[in-house]
């Protein structure tokens, strides 16, 4: 993949890259996540999980990907 | 109801959920998540508290809690814990119900990382905000009964005063407040943080809480799945002892064995 074809992103406060035109469910596998198991936050906007498979990465896009975790 | 043949039928309700079990447990500081679902199984608890973190996406692939600890047969409540402002705890909470798919949660919003007492103002503040977007904040708070009312009226589906700071396994130090709170409050109070044995637990309940909130007692002590049996030991015979009644205290003895009839 060259880099014209891909978005840079920022996920969770590290830099990634993820194909041109990809939805945020197919980010999410391209990370290797399950979308039925994290919550996703786009420029400090929830995504709701109905609409990943719709909704593109756009070059530039802040993420915040969480999922639950043992806690008090 | 006070019958203790009617003890099988004791439940309480929050936000129009009914549970058995009044011990709600914490899913944090476990040596492993088999430890930690063992000790869940053996505390009763149908409710389990956890956070909302960053996923790890350099290693996607590490086990999970909900792999241990079943999110169809527990109530996961996910907490704010680590937010010191209403913003932070309110951002938290929408990731959580995107992630969970329920409003059921605790709010909790710290003062300062030395104690973490609650920051009662931005608590009000982000229970208020929360309400208005259709959550059901169970809220950590200050063990003042003025407070309380405060978080009840601005919609919290239950009161959660600490009975001391959290983590600190101390035991409740204010029980007068402990019990103002629940005569005066219309919705469930549970005691959350500060419990360090089982008698701790069962203090709360006597003093007529409708549950125990912990974490920290059961993840360190030496042998956790037992410590979370006799948690669940301990919130089950206080709260029977809640419901039977106490006897009064007196000042001096009062013999048991008739005096009548002494050789």
């Amino acid at each position: 993949m060259s880099v014209t074809e891909s978005l840079q992103i920022n996920v969770n406060g590290e830099t990634r890259r993820v194909s041109a035109g990809a939805s945020i469910a197919q980010m999410l596998g391209e990370l290797g996540l399950s979308p039925e198991r994290v919550a996703v936050e786009r420029n400090l906007e929830i995504v709701p999980r109905s609409t990943l498979g719709e909704v593109r990465v756009a070059d530039g896009d802040a993420f915040e990907i969480v999922h639950f975790v043992g806690g008090g | 109801m006070n019958a203790p043949q009617q003890m099988s039928a004791d439940s309480w309700t929050v936000a129009g959920r009914t549970f058995t079990s009044r011990l709600i447990v914490g899913t944090g500081k476990y040596k492993n998540f088999e430890e930690n679902a063992a000790a869940v199984e053996a505390s009763g608890a149908e409710i389990v508290t956890v956070a909302v973190r960053r996923v790890n996406i350099a290693d996607p692939s590490q086990p999970m809690l909900t792999d241990f600890i079943d999110p169809k047969r527990y109530t996961y409540l996910p907490n704010t814990a680590g937010c010191f402002t209403a913003d932070e705890a309110i951002r938290t909470l929408r990731l959580a119900r995107e992630a969970g798919g329920w409003s059921l949660v605790k709010l909790e919003v710290l003062g300062e990382a030395k104690t973490l007492y609650p920051d009662m103002r931005e608590t009000l503040k982000a229970t208020e905000v929360l309400v208005k977007e259709g959550f059901q904040p169970m809220v950590y708070c200050v063990d003042d009964p003025i407070a309380a009312k405060q978080l009840e009226e601005a919609g919290a589906v239950a009161i959660m005063p600490l009975g001391a700071p959290i983590g600190s396994g101390l035991g409740i130090q204010n029980q007068v407040t402990i019990r103002l709170i629940v005569e005066g409050a219309n919705v469930p109070v549970l005691v959350d943080a500060g419990v360090g044995t089982a008698s701790d637990a069962a203090v709360a309940m006597e003093l007529g809480c409708d549950g125990v909130l912990m974490n920290t007692a059961i993840a360190e002590a030496k042998d956790p799945v037992l410590m979370a049996r006799a948690m669940k030991a301990a919130v089950e015979a206080g709260r029977m002892a809640y419901l039977a009644g106490r006897m009064g205290k007196r000042r001096y003895a009062d013999p048991s064995s008739p005096l009548a009839g002494l050789i």
